[in-house]
């Protein structure tokens, strides 16, 4: 999980960072303004294409790609990490 | 009929259209013909004169919880001050100032400085790419652009090819960094306030605002408003959104776009209400927080917003006091019926959906306060405004209801837009037979009801923000990977239309998921994410004519599963 953690977070730092901007697992992404609802789609497929598994768009919820720690939560269920 | 608590400010609507003329808002704003008229000084100084100095004009909230309140006599002070630098940097009359910042204080004080300077406000949505950007700031040849230090990265990448661009001012600078060329820091916090400033005498026919739209060809096109806008934006907050002295406001639209000005800056701040800013991402739950945090009253927002909210779940409107709401408008999109009935379920009122565009600077058609709302309808015209459907061959009304036909308006309303900047061609070809052509298609019922319709063109409309096809196409080309591409409307649930992109591949490049993805992020990042594809499909070739013109009606019938009509003119059946 570990792993995902680290690979998430850098994805997030390297492409969807504003100078001055600062993130951490918990960093608010969507309620932050960070990651917007359209950005979302590009980070939901980038993890289906990282971990080869399908989100359905019902689980994809601005909630659930929340954060860097909720987005693991939500990858374990696909990827039976823990 | 005497306005009470609970009758709307419009009054009754029969008895309004009636000789109506705009002179009535003229009058109330205490504005004489060919006198002066400043957006600017109206938004702030004239409210102070009316001694509602102490009284509350805006109240933020940004990120990590900052908040921040201003009075109207802040907004006077502070408004004065950003007038008074830009002044000292040189900038003049109707010089394009643009604003590309997310909603922070700064953005919009800033609007109202500018104007007051007698300047041109260009407002830019902040989440624009740097070719977005360098499109629009080279058709206005902007002289300045204010800013934060989150966004200079993009102005830096571009600013050689802007050689009319004189200054970069950072509102946020924190000298960590050095400035570069061209950069200027300023902080409101930190400025000496400027007590007094000499508004400038703009005219009824000066210049205010140029906000860019976009088209089925060519670049965005750079729509002019001038400052008797204010005649038509005061009449429409009064009368269509029902504002009111008392009202708690929340405009959930951003000023990079023309509702987040004329109705999140002009409107409220005209009519002397206090008005509340958001400026975070969605969240079904910070949003409700936010309404019972401020006691919100009226709410303007869009389809986009409403229907993720709907999709959020009625439990986590329970948990939340939205007792002050009063009134509840849309604008953006076609509001679905089925949005309108959750609304009056879930808060007891149904959205009012409202329909203008930038071009025509405030409201035409909407649901007024105390008139039937049928889901699904934009209802009737403003006071003042002539609207109709015409017949797509020969331009002329439709006399007959519910035949789909092109809704066409009758120039001559103040906020009408002007011309389009550099551009009077095109905006000459959105005349026909006298009626101006809004590019949307409508029927109107047996009871004068609009019903919205679609586009009468290859223009996107997704979440209430106009995407040209042809700016997406041409950035793609721009990807090494991609030999051609073509870009039309998918219908989505949320957003009604989303971009997708169809894409052939340069030899020695093999079309992938991981390809897709770099492809999107590179329109991300080069555009907005608005424009940025939600779905590339590759393909060997793309549907063309003889001549060799990609047929994007075919690509875009076969997402909305229509028939694909006349394929005379395809180069091949492939």
């Amino acid at each position: 999980m570990e792993d995902i953690r680290s690979i998430v977070l850098e994805y997030v730092k390297k492409e969807y960072l504003e100078e001055g901007d600062e993130v951490d697992f918990d960093t608010p992404l969507i309620s932050g303004g960070i990651v917007d609802s359209f950005s979302m789609v590009s980070l939901k497929r980038f993890l289906e294409n990282k971990y080869k598994v399908s989100i359905p768009d019902a689980k994809a919820t601005p909630e659930a790609f929340d954060s860097v720690n909720k987005i693991c939560e939500l990858m374990k269920e696909f990827t039976g990490a823990k | 009929m005497i306005a009470t608590k609970d009758t709307p400010n419009i009054g009754s609507y029969e008895e309004r259209i009636k000789g109506f003329d705009w002179s009535i808002s003229e009058k109330e704003l205490e504005y004489r013909k060919g006198g002066p008229i400043n957006i600017g000084w109206y938004c702030t100084d004239r409210i102070c004169q009316k001694g509602k100095g102490k009284k509350l004009a805006l109240i933020w909230e940004g990120m990590g919880g900052k908040e921040h309140s201003y009075t109207y006599d802040d907004v006077r002070v502070a408004s004065n001050t950003i007038a008074t630098f830009l002044k000292g940097l040189g900038i003049a009359r109707e010089d394009r100032v643009c604003l590309f910042m997310d909603k922070i204080p700064e953005l919009y004080i800033g609007f109202v400085a500018v104007l007051k300077m007698g300047a041109i406000a260009q407002p830019l949505f902040s989440a624009f790419g740097d070719e977005s950007l360098l499109v629009r700031l080279e058709n206005a040849q902007t002289k300045a652009v204010i800013t934060q230090r989150k966004h200079v990265h993009k102005i830096r990448k571009i600013r050689q090819q802007l050689p009319h661009l004189q200054h970069i001012i950072v509102v946020d600078y924190d000298g960590k960094k050095p400035l570069e060329e061209r950069e200027v820091a300023f902080s409101l916090e930190s400025a000496k306030p400027v007590e007094s400033f000499d508004v400038c005498p703009t005219e009824a026919e000066s210049p205010s605002v140029l906000h860019y739209t976009s088209g089925t060809t060519g670049f965005p096109k750079g729509v002019k408003h001038v400052h008797y806008s204010l005649i038509s934006q005061y009449l429409t907050s009064r009368w269509a959104l029902d504002l009111r002295d008392d009202d708690i406001y929340w405009c959930t639209a951003d000023p990079g776009w023309v509702t987040g000005t004329s109705y999140g800056i002009i409107g409220p701040w005209c009519l002397g209400v206090t008005q509340c800013v958001l400026d975070v991402g969605f969240s079904a739950e910070v949003w409700y927080k936010f309404i019972e945090k401020h006691r919100i009253t009226m709410w303007y927002s869009a389809p986009t917003a409403i229907r993720s909210l709907m999709k959020a779940g009625d439990e986590v409107v329970k948990k939340h006091d939205l007792s002050s709401l009063r009134y509840l408008a849309s604008v953006g999109e076609p509001l679905n019926a089925e949005a309108v009935v959750w609304s009056e379920k879930v808060f007891g009122k149904p959205f009012h959906d409202s329909y203008w565009q930038t071009e025509t600077g405030s409201i035409m058609i909407t649901n007024f306060p105390g008139m039937k709302v049928k889901p699904g309808s934009m209802c009737k015209p403003f006071p003042g405004i002539t609207a109709t459907v015409l017949d797509p061959k020969t331009f002329e009304p439709i006399p007959e209801p519910g035949r789909i036909g092109l809704i066409a308006l009758k120039p001559g309303w103040p906020s009408m837009m002007r011309t389009y900047w550099k551009n009077e061609e095109a905006y000459q070809k959105k005349f026909k037979n006298g009626w101006y052509l809004t590019g949307d298609r409508a029927r109107i019922d047996k009871d004068g009801y609009f019903w919205f319709v679609g586009r009468d063109d290859d223009v996107i409309n997704t979440a209430g923000h106009l995407v040209s096809p042809f700016e997406v196409e041409s950035a793609l080309l721009e990807h090494p990977a991609v030999a051609e591409s073509a870009v039309v409307a998918k219908p989505d649930e949320v957003n009604m239309e989303v971009v997708k992109a169809f894409v052939t591949v340069k030899p020695g490049n093999t079309a992938s998921k991981d390809l897709e993805l770099e492809i999107m992020n590179f329109i991300r990042k080069k555009l907005s994410p608005l424009a940025m594809p939600q779905e590339i499909e590759f393909s060997p070739s793309l549907p063309k004519t003889r001549s060799g013109k990609i047929m994007r009606r075919l690509l875009r019938a076969k997402e909305w599963g229509q028939e694909i009509g006349d394929t005379s003119t395809l180069e091949d059946d492939a």
